[in-house]
Formats: structure tokens, sequence, C-alpha cells
């Protein structure tokens, strides 16, 4: 009822509450201005230009436990300050003060009592003659340790995260770097030069944080003969790495057992079949060739484990892929049939191997694959000036591709030079 | 390289007047000397500049292996004088940067003529029966100092950046970066300075060299000052009425007085 009777009061009411309010403020802030200046919750400091304390109030003194005998015209501004913060005073704080008239919000450390450091934020303005003569700097001092406390988590926080940035930074360099001696360990460092023959190779990396899976190489049988393949390890990483290599010395050994191209792809589908016949199934697609180069042409004789075909530049215009289908995946089933072909390159002609990295490299606006019609039409325009011209046009086509090509991409192109043009006698002597 | 956009290299004053160049110490940049700047212009040519590591010099010419050692910032100097092909300069060195002069004076015997050191330290830390004033441990402390104000620029300097300057005449390019360095460069610059022993390159010095100090400067105080008198060959020393480390800030007059003569009297 009372309450009712109260809030039912009207503006005179009201008026009575705020003079009781007055009052009471009245009551609690007695204190003066100075009271005020004395005891506020922060530093204030007053110092004439050279930094001579004039003024100082209770609060820092406490802080500083000084009394103010012992500071006021005696001592200046820096001798408050620990080494450090004098040092960071005279080569920032004084010159910034200088300069612009007030500076806020630098972080100091005071010398406190009982040879305790305590961290400040300290901001300084000049005080000016009405002609703008600077004639004093007025100084607040805030408290600043729990602030400074967490600065320094926040600091240390930072070091830390930069530490291992660093540390992320250079075990990734070694990584790549390991990752990039491994992967050159599963290629040629570069192809062997064959009598009357003309060889060129590409190889694309699609990450430089994954082993690549794809690989080809080149070298003799005996005098006259000459073994090449390229191929595709299904995967990527560390785990295909392992089964390039296993595949590659595989189908070097066994190409000087026995160089016959069925052979040698049976026995590299027995030893994979073999060495991953538990747990999870490893294969490959591979051709493997031999060619026999003769009085101005090279025998080819190859065979195909699941590998998109071989497509030959014609000397004459034109591109043809040589066929072996139905050749099974290599390293899948204990016994499988491989495709033979054989064809003759004559000059000018240029036998191209590759990985389907190429052909199913993504195109053009609706991502469509770039597919074996295109690569043979890109092939037939090309001019034929051989295996390395070949290379090189297609890695300019890879390049194109940008990336629309997610996967590694291996070429292997090798040709019989065409002929020397023939120098007529156009200028008989 | 482009020297003069590298260090940020202005030139003012009376063309083909007398050389000086001024160079700033730790901790801020060039504008240092923008209330002394102005006074000499009349009768000189002044070459202003800032260090790499400092300032608008160009962030991307860093070499934190080339300024670990005072011959790293000696060689911004000689290379500004070549570039600019100066010659019979006369030195003005403010702290640390009068140990760079000497440096430079002896790198290039040719260009610089005169050095001037503005309160000079060719120690900061007590050894021996010499004292610097400091440890290694406040040297330390400085480093520290530097870090926790990093984090505080960002807030310190956002009103300044959004145009709240009191004394327009110093822009607000100038406020904005007037001593707002990359910490990562100033914590190097700041050990180089403060960790720097050059009490022997001092006796090396054979060209005129006056010596400015304050009356009253923590960072190099006045038995520094006297000692540096005392081994370089033949030096003057003149003692400002000011109190600080920066009398080109404090008194400039004085100090653009104290300069003029001595390179009249030189």
């Amino acid at each position: 009822m009372m309450g009712r009777t109260d809030r039912s009061g009207s503006e005179p009411g009201e008026g009575q509450d705020m003079d009781a309010a007055d009052a009471a403020f009245t009551s609690l802030l007695e204190d003066s201005a100075e009271e005020l200046y004395e005891h506020a919750p922060c530093g204030y400091l007053s110092t004439l230009m050279d930094g001579t304390v004039a003024k100082i109030n209770t609060t820092l003194l406490d802080w500083l436990g000084l009394d103010r005998s012992q500071v006021v015209g005696r001592m200046r501004f820096t001798d408050l300050l620990t080494v450090g913060g004098k040092l960071y005073h005279e080569t920032h704080f004084a010159p910034l003060l200088q300069m612009k008239g007030e500076v806020s919000g630098i972080a100091l450390d005071i010398k406190a009592s009982a040879g305790r450091r305590m961290p400040v934020l300290v901001t300084s303005k000049v005080k000016t003659s009405e002609d703008g003569a600077p004639l004093l700097i007025r100084t607040t001092v805030f408290d600043a340790r729990d602030r400074r406390a967490y600065e320094q988590e926040l600091l240390r926080g930072r070091r830390a995260a930069e530490e291992a940035r660093r540390q992320s930074e250079a075990d990734r360099e070694r990584l790549q770097e390991a990752l990039a001696v491994l992967q050159q360990s599963l290629l040629p460092a570069e192809l062997p030069a064959v009598p009357g023959l003309e060889a060129g190779s590409y190889y694309h990396t699609a990450s430089p944080d994954l082993l690549g899976g794809d690989f080809y190489d080149l070298f003799p049988l005996d005098t006259g003969r000459w073994a090449f393949f390229l191929g595709d390890v299904c995967g990527k990483g560390p785990q295909a790495a392992a089964v390039t290599s296993l595949t590659r010395y595989t189908l070097r050994a066994a190409a000087l057992h026995d160089a016959d191209p069925v052979s040698v792809l049976t026995t590299l589908n027995t030893v994979l079949h073999e060495r991953y016949r538990s747990g999870e199934g490893r294969y490959c697609t591979a051709i493997f060739g031999v060619l026999e180069p003769a009085d101005g042409h090279a025998d080819v004789r190859l065979a195909s484990g699941g590998h998109p075909s071989a497509l030959i530049q014609r000397a004459d215009g034109g591109a043809d892929y040589l066929p072996t289908p139905g050749g099974l995946l290599i390293g899948v089933l204990p016994e499988a049939p491989f495709v033979a072909a054989r064809t003759q390159l004559l000059p000018g002609d240029t036998l191209l191997l590759y990985t389907d990295g190429l052909t199913e490299a993504r195109t053009g606006p609706d991502r469509a694959l770039y597919g074996e019609d295109a690569l043979r039409t890109f092939t037939a325009t090309r001019p034929s000036a051989g295996p390395q011209a070949l290379v090189t046009a297609l890695t300019g086509l890879l390049a194109s591709f940008g990336d629309g090509l997610d996967d590694d991409t291996a070429l292997l192109a090798l040709g019989v030079p065409a002929a020397l043009p023939t120098t007529t006698s156009e200028n008989p002597t | 390289m482009d020297i003069g956009r590298r260090n940020n290299v202005t030139v003012t004053g009376r063309a083909g007047g007398p050389v000086l160049v001024l160079a700033h110490g730790f901790g801020c940049d060039q504008n240092m000397w923008r209330l002394v700047a102005p006074a000499l212009a009349e009768q000189y040519q002044v070459v202003l500049f800032d260090y790499v590591g400092s300032g608008r010099a160009d962030p991307s010419a860093w070499d934190e292996r080339r300024y670990s050692s005072l011959e790293g910032y000696a060689l911004d100097v000689t290379e500004i004088c070549e570039e600019l092909d100066l010659r019979d300069v006369t030195f003005v060195g403010h702290s640390v940067s009068a140990m760079v002069g000497v440096l430079a004076a002896a790198k290039a015997p040719r260009r610089i003529s005169r050095l001037v050191m503005v309160a000079p330290s060719p120690r900061y830390i007590d050894d021996d029966g010499y004292r610097g004033g400091f440890s290694a441990e406040d040297i330390d402390e400085l480093l520290e100092s530097l870090e926790s104000n990093y984090l505080g620029w960002s807030a310190a300097m956002a009103p300044v950046i959004m145009g709240n300057v009191d004394r327009p005449e110093l822009g607000q390019e100038l406020t904005a970066s007037f001593c707002a360095t990359d910490p990562d460069m100033a914590r190097v610059f700041a050990r180089t300075t403060f960790l720097s022993d050059s009490r022997e390159d001092l006796r090396t010095v054979t060209v005129p060299t006056l010596i400015l100090e304050c009356r009253q400067d923590v960072i190099a105080p006045r038995e520094v000052g006297a000692y540096v008198r005392d081994v370089v060959p033949g030096s003057r020393l003149v003692t400002l009425e000011a109190t600080g480390h920066c009398p080109q800030l404090s008194a400039p007059q004085a100090t653009a007085g104290a300069i003029t003569d001595f390179i009249a009297a030189a």
C-alpha cells in the first residue's frame, strides 16, 4: 500500500527524491578537487619542460614508495623509470612528446617501492602558454600490471606461434627436398643419347608435397637395341613411390634377362602381384618396348598393360594411335595377358608415350576431359619436327590447361631424325 | 637499386651550398631534425634520410645481417654520398649515428670532411674502468619495452592516423610514421646501438670533429662526452644548455648555431 502511494506521487515527490540524492552525493563528495587529485585512481604528475617534477599526487607517491619531499624539485620524470624505461623514454617518448605536444598510452615501468617494477601506461600532454610557448608537461600514470601480464601472455603466445611456424616451414622445406630427391630417383636424370635416334621427355609434378606415380626410362639393352618404358602407378604419395621404384627396377632387370615386351610385363606382373598380394593391392599401367635402329629407320616392338595407346606422329603429316587394346592392369591378377604391337619409325616419325594426366585434364568452360581424339588432332596439326619439338609443344599445351591439369603427367617421345635435306647442287660450280 | 628511395632521402636548402648530412639515431627517423633543418637550410644544402629499418625507408631493403653491425648503417651513409655525389660533407650524427659517422668518414674520406657528434656515446655498457651508464640487463629491459609498446602502437597511432593533429605543420604522415618502426627491425637496431663498442674507432678519426652534449642526458652522460673529446684527436666539445638526449628538439636554435659556428671555424 505504501509503495503504491509513493509511486502515485506526482512531480513534487520526484523533486524531493532528487534533492535527497544530491544531498547524499554531496556528503560523499565532500572532498575537494584537491582530494580528488591526490587520491585519484591513477597517478598524476606535472613536470617542468626539463623533466623536473613540480607536482605529484599521493597515489603515485604510494606506488613509488617515496615522500613528496624526496621527489618534488629533486627528481626528474626519468628518475622514476627503470633503466629500460629511461632508454625508451629518451629514444621514443620524449621526441614524440616534443614533436606532437602529446603522447598517449605508452607502456613504461616505474621503480615501485621495495625494489619492484610496476608496469604502467603513461600519457603526457604539454601545457602551453597563450602564445604557444611550452610551460609544463602533465602526465597521467595508469596501473597496467594486469594488462601487462595479459600482454606478456599474448607475446609468449605469439612467440610460440612464430616459432612453431618457423619450425613447420623448415620441416616442410626438408620434406619437399626429400620428396624431390626421391622423385628424381624414380626418373632418369637425363635421357641417354641413342645413336640414330632422338628422344625427348617431360615430367609435370602436380604437387610438390605429393610424390607422383608416373615413371619412364630409356636405356641400352645391348649394342644395337634400346629399351624404353613409361607407366603410371595407381595412387600417389610414398606408397605409390615405393611401387614405382619396384616397378622401374623390375622392368630394367627383366629387360636385361629377356627383352621381349610381353615377357618383361609378365615378370613385372608376377613381382607386383607377389609383393602386394596381402593387404591393399598395388598395380600399375605401363608400356614397355624395344627399339632397334636400323639403316635410316627404327623397328619398334612394344607391349601394353592397361596403358593408353602410344601415338605416332608421322613425318608426312597426320598422327595415329598404335592400338594395344585389352592389355590388363599390371599386378592385379596372378596371370595377365598383355597385348603386343609393332611398328616402324621412318625418318621424321615420332613415337609418343604419355600418361593419362594429359588426356584426362579438364578443359574449357564445361571442364570436359581433353581426350585422346583432341590429343591426336593436336599432334597431327603440329609440324613433324622431331621428339623434342613435340614434347615442347605438348609442354605448352599442358601449361595452357592451368588448374585443369591436376594430375602428374609424363611424356616420352622417341623418333628417327628426318633425313638431312639433300643439298642439291643449286649453285653448280 | 635506387638509394634515394631506399633511404627516403630528401634534399633541401641552398642548392650548391656546403653539404650537411643529418643522420638520425636509434628510435625515430629523419623528422628528428625537423626543428633544426629550416635554420640550417638557409646556408647549407641539407640532406636528410632514414636508415633502412627506420621511418619510411624501404622495408624490403632490410637485411638483418647487414644491419646487425654499425658498418651496415655506415654503408647506407656512404652509398647515399656516392649516389648524390656529395663532397666536402659535414656529417651530423645523432646518438649512435655519431659512431656511424666515424665509420663512414673512414670509408669515404674523400667525401666526408667534418663530423658533428650530437649526444654521442661510443659504448653504452659499463666496462673495466669505463662508465657508459648501462648494464647488459638494462638493454634487455629496453628490448622488452620495445616489445610491449609494439602492442600499443596500433591503438596509440590510430587517432593520429585518423587526422587529429594539433600541429598541422607536422603533417599526418609524419606523426603516423615518426618513431613507429617495425618492431623486429627496431630490435636489431637497438641491439646494434647499445651493444656495440666504438671506443677504438674514435681514435682513428682524422677529420675536424665537434661534439655536442646536453647538460643533463641520461643516455649519454657528461663523462661520456668528455671521454669522446679526450679520445678523438683535435675535437671540440660544446655543452648545450639543454636536457635530455635530443638537443635538436629541445634546443634547436642552440644546436643549429653550434653547427654553423663549427663549420665556419673549421
